[in-house]
């Protein structure tokens, strides 16, 4: 993971001030959606080796979510953005 | 298949003899532990993965279960992954039904691993200890050591004094963790990583199973449903069962045959000191927070903390970790604040989302699973092999591994 994450409110900071919650490319489903659809969501991954978009909260800054997009492999960051730039998203 | 491994069987049987006469031949008589063959067309299993696991399932297919046509394909080198990486701590002091049974079966093959293999894996029972450090800890030590004897394990719950006795350097009056007592399982301890390794890879060459290093597989290729052969860095090579045991890279793999899988990929950082006398004489936890450190037979320090947190296939960590396992230590071993680490690396383990791993047939027919060892595989690295070998020669879980279904996450009611 890169030490410093740029969040879009404050700037480049230290990553420790931010919490990972996990991959940002799943929806959650409705709550009628049937069980293989909350079954892929509460436990399927795509896990990928390379490019992978997160949530992070910047936990100690302005307590934003943000969606990040790093390489898993290299620790490369490309993006950082608003979680609510993203659309509808949990 | 044996007779196709050309040796010189008093030579290669180890043993103080064997050292003996190889001395008096000016130590000539020395081959290779296991051969480098060149990849046949067609295998009956194929093994993605030459890790411990994917070693030791070809060692007890070979040994157990009669399948010897069999290729385990690794990407680097033997070692070069988990089964190298990890903090070599052996124990079967579970809690739960499904796993405590599987965890002792390995406990119970570690045991007689190294005259069973022929190989000098220095396993040492030294004994594992849990601190704990609360009542409420001590009541959950005692459930969890009260079921571990209930299942034929050993555990002993021991009280501060007791513990005081056997490890005198321990902050006691830590103001926020005083040390109250310990959960140790005696049987448990340490293993040398890399001997277990070079054990199951020579006792499954010797057996006729062809070790292929520098074989990466880049693809998985299916007809009518079934796994015909795979891809990999030195062409095709075709086989009847395909078995996959690539812990870290799971996803990697099963992506090849679109199976997505319950898993992440995280780091966990170990580290090693430099070199001490004898000081830790066992395997020490710390109840208040991730640590554990056990004292290597070369001296140096070897423990390790949590997982970084973020998915991650790189095998480096974070040095925020590095300080918060260093403060853990410091917390439980306050002599450890003047001691300097020597190395510290990372491995990619398979996090599962119960924690558990997976021993499995897969949607297709003639593909198997073995994945999702979270921070625990080493320890698991005998049962794991024997379990997975019995379910691919005889496409049925071996009776202690049948927890550890694919579907369980889906359907948690199905036995």
């Amino acid at each position: 993971m890169a030490s410093l994450i740029a969040c879009p409110h404050c700037g480049p900071r230290p990553k420790e001030e931010f919490t990972v919650r996990g991959d940002a490319g799943i929806t959650r489903p409705a709550p009628d959606a049937g069980e293989d659809a909350w079954y892929a969501y509460v436990y399927l991954r795509d896990n990928p080796r390379g490019r992978h978009k997160e949530h992070w909260h910047h936990t100690s800054g302005c307590r934003r979510w943000l969606v990040v997009e790093r390489d898993t492999m290299t620790h490369t960051i490309y993006t950082v953005t608003d979680a609510s730039a993203e659309g509808e998203t949990a | 298949m044996i007779g196709a491994v050309h040796r010189d069987p008093i030579a290669m049987r180890y043993s103080a003899f064997s050292v003996f006469l190889n001395a008096l031949r000016g130590n000539k008589g020395w081959t290779p532990a296991w051969r480098s063959p060149v990849p046949k067309n067609h295998y009956d299993v194929i093994i993605i993965g030459g890790g411990g696991h994917g070693l030791a399932t070809a060692y007890y297919l070979a040994k157990e279960f009669g399948v010897t046509n069999v290729a385990v394909l690794e990407k680097s080198y033997i070692g070069s992954g988990n089964v190298g990486r990890n903090t070599t701590i052996i124990r079967s002091n579970y809690l739960l039904q499904g796993n405590n049974p599987f965890y002792e079966l390995s406990m119970k093959l570690w045991e007689g691993l190294e005259q069973d293999f022929n190989f000098n894996a220095m396993v040492s029972q030294r004994g594992v200890l849990n601190l704990y450090h609360s009542d409420a800890q001590r009541d959950a030590y005692t459930r969890r050591g009260n079921a571990m004897r209930l299942h034929g394990v050993d555990a002993d719950l021991l009280d501060r004094n007791a513990v005081r006795q056997m490890l005198p350097f321990l902050d006691f009056d830590n103001a926020r963790f005083p040390i109250q007592g310990a959960l140790m399982q005696k049987r448990g301890g340490t293993v040398r990583h890399d001997a277990v390794a070079w054990g199951y890879a020579r006792g499954a060459d010797s057996r006729g199973v062809d070790i292929i290093q520098n074989c990466e597989v880049t693809g998985i290729r299916r007809e009518n449903g079934r796994v015909v052969g795979v891809e990999t860095s030195q062409g095709f090579i075709g086989c009847s069962k395909l078995a996959l045991a690539a812990a870290g890279n799971s996803t990697t793999v099963a992506d090849m045959v679109d199976m997505k899988l319950p898993i992440e990929s995280h780091v966990l950082q170990a580290f090693v000191s430099e070199g001490l006398k004898p000081f830790i004489d066992n395997v020490v936890t710390f109840g208040a927070g991730h640590f554990y450190v056990s004292q290597s037979d070369k001296g140096g320090l070897v423990f390790g903390g949590d997982i970084d947190g973020y998915n991650s296939y790189a095998q480096r960590g974070n040095l925020a970790t590095v300080e918060h396992v260093a403060e853990a230590g410091v917390a439980m071993i306050p002599a450890l604040s003047r001691v300097r680490v020597l190395r510290s690396w990372g491995g990619v383990m398979d996090m599962s989302m119960d924690g558990s791993p997976i021993i499995d047939r897969t949607h297709i027919d003639n593909l198997y699973l073995n994945a999702g060892w979270c921070y625990g595989g080493f320890k698991a690295t005998p049962a794991s092999g024997f379990c997975y070998a019995h379910l691919i020669a005889k496409n049925e879980p071996h009776e202690t591994g049948r927890a550890f279904r694919l579907d369980r996450f889906a359907r948690p009611d199905d036995r």
